[in-house]
Order: structure tokens, then sequence, then C-alpha cells
């Protein structure tokens, strides 16, 4: 038996999200990138109505954060090697709200393009004093702000001479489970960018764009840390909330 | 009406998730030892049947009386009576393809239109190869009246349902989830 509490005729008024635009993430099925192949879904997606399990979501934070977790060069008793470098912006909805106290989470190679995992075996050398793992949670104005250092490009196997342009993967809450979202952000002017099917996954151009950080040069640290602003917009939700029946498809 | 922002795309998690996204208490929901839990437990297959090591699934649920601590639960934030409960769930898959979560079960939800969902989790998963996080839903194969009401069931194809549905196991229940191939499971477009 269920513990029933259903409330008759609830009358109950939901938020509703907007529907991404078809072009705004990249398709599933991907063949350039070779591992969508066998684990892109092959049924069309069912339209799920959100209701009260979507429009809600995890709050978490605070408790989760150590005091250096934003600062990756000072998370071992020595500094790692590489380019000091300051990542920050905003996160805000799809209608430029702020989303506040939402928690952030990075990571990325270090500076020679090796990850600490296991699994990264390729003959790049690891760095003791790197982890490549950060947390934050955004400010009531939606900030945040990490410290790390750039880092490099990387070797995988996914076509002839495939390297990955140097990214820093987020991953984000936001306030509700329609807007969860893991991405990766990439540097000005890489050159690697012609070659490599992830981000040319994405196939507008203007989308592509968004996962660029632009170089913030009022936000370096002088004689200490170059800066990048990375921005990053979350679903909005409709004006008018409706009562019932989205129709699309 | 103001101008409407660009979103932020999705790229895969890539093959170091790990590294970034474990949380050592990521499965438990609720607390070891919290009366009525269960684990859910399953593997990620893809296309050929191979288990799928590195992915990572996350949960999403209403506590045991159908309630979020939520400021956008129009029926107000409550937090839970049953202590410790999270909501939230989160588990990398293993060297074989399995995940694990330790939860309680969800109570039924009010719709909108009045109706009733039945208690389920809202699920996301991540991995390589996957440049967008998959959705999907798990039910309870001991709520049949429940889920022969809930109007997210109702909606899909009646022979691709049972993909939704959770199986008996001995320490709670088994869900497992195809990425592809002939019993690809459900995923939703939110």
């Amino acid at each position: 038996m269920t513990t029933q509490d259903s409330q008759p005729g609830s009358g109950l008024v939901l938020p509703r999200y907007r529907r991404d635009d078809v072009d705004a993430h990249p398709p599933l099925l991907s063949p350039g990138y070779k591992s969508t192949v066998a684990r892109a879904p092959r049924h069309p997606l069912v339209h799920l109505p959100q209701r009260l399990t979507e429009v809600t979501g995890p709050l978490l934070g605070e408790g989760r954060l150590g005091a250096l977790d934003h600062d990756l060069t000072r998370q071992h008793d020595g500094e790692p090697q590489g380019q000091r470098i300051i990542v920050h912006g905003r996160v805000r909805d799809g209608d430029g709200r702020p989303v506040p106290h939402t928690l952030v989470e990075i990571w990325q190679a270090n500076a020679a393009g090796r990850y600490r995992d296991a699994r990264d075996t390729w003959p790049a050398p690891l760095d003791p004093h790197f982890e490549g793992v950060g947390r934050a949670l955004t400010d009531d104005q939606g900030r945040y702000r990490f410290i790390t250092v750039q880092p490099g490009a990387y070797p995988w196997r996914n076509h002839d001479n495939a390297w990955r342009p140097a990214h820093i993967h987020f991953s984000l809450f936001g306030r509700a489970f329609t807007q969860r979202l893991v991405t990766q952000m990439y540097f000005p002017g890489d050159p690697l960018f012609f070659q490599d099917p992830i981000f040319n996954s994405v196939r507008d151009p203007k989308a592509r764009e968004r996962m660029i950080a632009r170089y913030d040069h009022a936000s370096t640290a002088p004689e200490w840390a170059l800066a990048y602003e990375f921005d990053i917009v979350l679903r909005g939700r409709e004006s008018t909330p409706f009562e019932d029946g989205d129709d699309d498809e | 009406m103001s101008e409407q922002l660009g979103v932020m795309p999705a790229q895969t998690v890539g093959p170091y998730l790990h590294i970034g996204l474990r949380w050592p208490d990521g499965p438990y929901v609720v607390p070891e030892g919290t009366p009525g839990a269960f684990w859910i437990s399953g593997r990620i297959v893809d296309g050929t049947g191979t288990p799928v090591v590195d992915a990572m699934v996350e949960s999403w649920q209403a506590d045991p009386d159908g309630r979020f601590d939520h400021p956008d639960d129009p029926r107000g934030a409550r937090p839970p009576a049953l202590v410790g409960f999270r909501g939230f769930g989160r588990s990398e898959t293993d060297g074989q393809g399995w995940y694990r979560l330790l939860t309680v079960k969800p109570g039924a939800l009010p719709e909108p239109d009045g109706g009733t969902e039945a208690p389920h989790l809202t699920l996301s998963v991540f991995g390589r190869g996957l440049l967008h996080r998959l959705v999907t839903r798990l039910y309870f194969p001991d709520e049949s009246t429940a889920n022969a009401a809930d109007p997210v069931l109702s909606n899909v194809d009646t022979d691709r349902r049972g993909t939704l549905l959770a199986s008996p196991a001995a320490d709670g229940f088994r869900f497992d989830i195809h990425l592809q191939g002939d019993h690809e499971t459900v995923f939703f477009a939110l």
C-alpha cells in the first residue's frame, strides 16, 4: 500500500521551465564522437510533463564545502605547476535572474594535460600538488570564483591524432531538477577546436561560443594570476504558469 | 518581457567524472540504519550489452509523506519528518557497471489536474559518450494500483513501460538501465 495523501482537485500551480531549443544542446548521437554510437538511445525521448519532482531539486552545498575547495592551488603542501588562473562568473537563468547559493563542481587535467585518475595513463607527468577538483557555492548574486592552473590538452584516441582542447568540467544543480547541467569550459583561441568532436557536437555556432570563457584582464591579480570569466545560463521559466497540458510532441 | 538568454550547452562528463563528482556519502539518500531503508541497485549497459563503467546515476524524490523541502513546492517547503533524509542520491558505476542508492519509498504526489502520481524517483544518467544527461523515472513493482493511474507511465507505450519498473531484490529493488538495444530504457525530454 502507498502512503496515499492525495489532495483532491489539487489546484496546484507549478512553475514551468521553458524547453530548450533543439540546437541548444548536442544531439545524443554524434558519430564523430565515437562513444556516442553504442550509448545514445535510439528511441526518441518521451515527453515528460514537469511535475513536482521536476520543478523541485536538491538545494545542497553549505555543509559540503571545505575552506579551500574553491582554490585548487592550495589544496596541498606545495603549489602545483602551471599558469595560475582565476576562473569566475555568474550563474543566471534564461531570464537573467541570478541563481544564488547553488553548488558548482569542477574538475580538470593538470598543467601537463593529465587527470589524477587511475584510468588516465598517457605519459604526461602527474603533479603531486594538484588534485584537479574544486567546489564552490554561488553567492546571493549568483557569482562564483575558483583559483586553479591552466589545464593542458591531452590525446584521446577518438580519431587519428585526436587531442582534446584544454577544458574545465563544470557541474551545476541550479534550483530545480530541470536545471541540472554538466558542461565544459573552453579557452579562447584554442587551436584544437577544429578537430574536436565534443566541442563541435554543439551545432549552433552561437551556442558553441557560450562554452568559451572570456579572457578578463580586469580581474587578473597583478604579478600573480591571469583571469577568465565564464558566465553560465541555466534554463529559465515560462512567464505564465499554465495549468496543464503541454502538448508539444 | 525581458530578453531571453541562450542556455549553456551540455557536454559529456567524460571518462574521469569520478575525480570530480565522487561523494563518499553520494549513494545515501537516507543514512545507513534508517528504518525501512532499502537499496536500489542496477547495472548500466550499452547497445552492445557491455556494462558502462564510467557513468553516474543521480536520483531525486519526495520524502515518504510526498513532500519536498523546496520553496517551489506550492504546498510549502517542509523539512522531512525522517531524520537525515536528503532526497538526493549520486552513485558512480563500479568496474562491472553497477550503481547503488540507499533510500526509502517516496510518497505519492498530487497532480495539478487532481490526479495522483505513483511513488517514483526521477533519475539522471551521466557518462562518457553521453553528451547530455539522460532522464528517466523509476517506479515500484509493489504499487500496481498507483502505477496504473500514473499519468507519466500511462503516456508511455505499453510495450516499453516495463523498463521504468524496478524489480524486487533481496536487499530492496533492482533497476537496470539499458542505454540502447532491445530493452532500451525509456528516457524523457524534460
